[in-house]
């Protein structure tokens, strides 16, 4: 398949000035319709787009148009996607992966970051961007020195509209360093809460050193979070130490961590905010596909498959659609509504990361945690 | 102006109306100001004040919950309780309304005749009005058995700031109530019977407001943050507006154009009007009675009827045993 726009490249002069003026007058990559083309211009042996869309190889090579320098591939993008890529540019029989040069738009991840390619329909959210007129929060690391973990840090946000005649909702969320860096976490609670559309709360960030252990249902993680940093935090804040009142959350493994914790602590939190979790199972057997680190999740899915228990009242529950955890996370979901918890399930059409989990914090956290925009009639 | 006239008017926005409002119903007098929905805003009123066109006394209803929750401990605590019990009501409240949601949906989509149908959406709208109702009365029921317990009145605190209040009253011409929080609202001109204090007064009222003034209190937004939603009973209003469901600023909370959703919500609160109060609109209540009205009204046929005037409706509904509504 190839684009209207490589068409009409190829069927003109081909000269660097006729290239030059088509690389002038689009932006890149192509999206027409729900056809999206990758272009790279520049002299090598091979050129591959790289993607973690699950579906499609993750591996596809660009073609060249002849007499060019110019590297080209369609694909078919449904409405509405976001696809993280890179281009994997071969010199010498040696790849070298970059971001697309052509495109500025960019997501950070710990890892580095991608290009990302935004299909028809797909917008950047705007409650994403520091607005001006919003009330900032106050943010803050402070230390905790537990009996599990040792002395460890964590961040916190305190609403701007703070008091402390008032009682607050406590939000705890794994990863939450990488939450602030990658997914605009900040901003958002800045936003949303300016909005009125989630609570005034008081936000807890954990990181931890070994998070593929401390997240595969280990119960030292469950027992530092329940018994240690929840009551040191509500010793700290006007908390409303009520299950209703508290929120955990998490994506990928932390999705794990989040459940995991829940499980052993069941009404402990009455509100859980599932992203893309790793909730590897199997229906026979206990070896996993992907590798000994899932190896207590697994041990831990098909437990909780097994027995499915109320472990919090109200859960949300969202996975992208070009992930390859799909299908464990769709397989949650009944699970979950038959334990009679109140369960919503969003799919996107996005992959694992970052600004995939970062554009579904409003819909999760306003129904976890609506603020007071439904009781306000100015 | 005759006691026991209620004015209900639409959102104030960009450009209020409320001081031609009150100018036209010939209040040139000081007036008592309630913005407790405001609540830690509640005195940042200067502005508010000038809309008025009329000096206006901040009845303060926030600052004075403030103060009695801080001082009176003992009430304090089984006041927090009782909210928390009315929270947890609310949300289960919400479950069963979901489930009833979703039980007409289901109906709704199979495939026998249309009468049959027709028939079924009845039973349907009837389940909403049932809970609904109950939820009301069991809201009502436990405030009273509180109100009972506690002798409210009687606290020390709160009788000096209703004493106070009295005396606030006892110079001005009318009452003003602001929007805002609308639970707020209603429990702080609760705690403090401020209608009891201006029995005497006309009362003028907006958004939240004009919410409380009403039998039943109806939160609702279609454009939610989360997606969607139904339309929920929180809790009994006062009762000085009757027989409405107000709607504060629809345009930017209810999608006019849903035609089906609109005949289920107006049929479910029959028989109640439906008023949705955009800037501009008013209602009027003399003697106890919608005497004249400026709105849309939401009819159990589901249209949007523009600029309904308070006259009864050519539409009707076909179930209601009250005949027109």
């Amino acid at each position: 398949m190839m684009a209207r726009a490589i068409k009409e490249l190829a069927a003109g002069a081909r000269t660097r000035e006729a290239i030059d003026q088509f690389f002038a007058s689009h932006s890149f990559p192509i999206v027409d319709g729900s056809s999206i083309t990758f272009v790279w211009r520049g002299e090598a042996e091979r050129v591959h787009l790289k993607h973690w869309v699950f579906g499609l190889p993750s591996s596809q090579q660009l073609a060249r148009v002849d007499g060019t320098d110019v590297w080209h591939l369609t694909l078919q993008l449904p409405p509405g996607s976001r696809v993280e890529y890179k281009l994997e540019v071969v010199r010498n029989g040696h790849g070298e992966w970059i971001w697309d040069p052509l495109n500025a738009n960019k997501a950070r991840d710990p890892f580095g970051g991608n290009s990302v390619a935004h299909g028809t329909g797909y917008e950047i959210p705007t409650w994403i961007q520091p607005d001006p007129t919003a009330t900032k929060g106050h943010r803050d690391e402070i230390w905790i020195d537990s009996k599990t973990f040792g002395r460890r840090g964590f961040g916190l946000y305190i609403p701007a509209r703070f008091q402390r005649n008032r009682q607050y909702p406590l939000l705890v969320v794994h990863d939450g360093h990488d939450y602030l860096r990658y997914a605009a976490m900040g901003a958002i609670l800045d936003n949303l809460i300016d909005r009125l559309e989630i609570a005034d709360a008081i936000v807890v960030f954990t990181s931890s050193p070994d998070r593929l252990k401390e997240y595969a249902d280990d119960e030292r993680h469950a027992r530092f979070l329940v018994e240690e940093l929840v009551p040191y935090v509500e010793r700290l804040f006007p908390l409303d130490a009520q299950p209703q009142s508290r929120c955990l959350m998490g994506a990928s493994f932390g999705a794990v961590a989040t459940l995991s914790t829940a499980h052993r602590y069941p009404g402990f939190f009455g509100r859980l905010l599932l992203q893309s979790g790793s909730f590897a199972f199997t229906d026979i057997g206990d070896r996993n596909h992907r590798g000994p680190l899932f190896d207590p999740v697994v041990a831990f899915m098909n437990q909780f498959r097994a027995e499915p228990a109320p472990v919090s009242e109200r859960v949300f529950v969202s996975c992208g659609m070009y992930e390859s955890l799909i299908y464990e996370n769709r397989s949650l979901v009944p699970l979950l509504l038959s334990t009679g918890m109140d369960v919503r399930y969003v799919e996107a059409r996005d992959g694992h990361n970052w600004e995939n989990w970062r554009d579904r914090l409003r819909e999760g956290l306003s129904w976890l945690m609506p603020g007071p925009f439904l009781h306000v009639y100015e | 102006m005759k006691p026991g006239t209620v004015v209900l008017v639409g959102p104030q926005g960009a450009t209020p109306d409320i001081g031609a409002v009150l100018a036209a119903h010939g209040v040139r007098g000081k007036v008592a100001l309630v913005r407790a929905g405001y609540q830690e805003r509640e005195a940042d009123d200067a502005e508010m004040i000038k809309w008025l066109g009329v000096p206006a006394v901040n009845l303060a209803l926030h600052r004075r919950s403030v103060e009695v929750f801080r001082d009176d401990a003992t009430f304090t605590a089984a006041y927090k309780e009782r909210q928390q019990r009315l929270r947890h009501m609310q949300s289960f409240y919400r479950v069963r309304l979901d489930k009833i949601e979703d039980a007409a949906r289901t109906v709704s989509v199979r495939y026998v005749e249309p009468e049959l149908l027709e028939q079924e959406e009845k039973v349907s709208v009837d389940q909403f009005r049932h809970l609904d109702a109950d939820h009301v009365e069991r809201c009502e029921a436990l405030r009273v058995a509180f109100d009972r317990q506690w002798r409210v009145a009687e606290r020390p605190l709160v009788a000096r700031h209703r004493d106070e209040l009295r005396t606030d009253l006892s110079g001005v011409e009318a009452l003003v109530i602001a929007g805002g929080h609308v639970a707020s609202l209603r429990n702080r001109i609760a705690l403090f019977d401020v209608l009891g204090l201006a029995a005497d007064k006309p009362v003028f009222a907006w958004s939240a407001g004009a919410m409380v003034l009403t039998d039943r209190i109806v939160l609702f937004h279609d454009y939610p943050p989360y997606g969607s939603d139904i339309a929920q009973v929180l809790d009994a209003g006062f009762g000085l507006a009757k027989g409405i469901v107000v709607l504060p600023d629809p345009k930017r909370r209810v999608n006019m154009d849903a035609h089906a959703g609109i005949q289920r919500f107006a049929r479910r609160m029959a028989p109640a009007t439906c008023v949705a109060m955009d800037h501009g609109s008013s209602l009027v209540y003399e003697r106890g009675k919608l005497s004249r009205a400026s709105a849309d009204r939401l009819t159990t046929t589901g249209e949007v009827e523009r600029g309904w005037d308070g006259a009864p409706s050519r539409f009707s509904s076909p179930y209601l045993r009250g005949g027109p509504i």
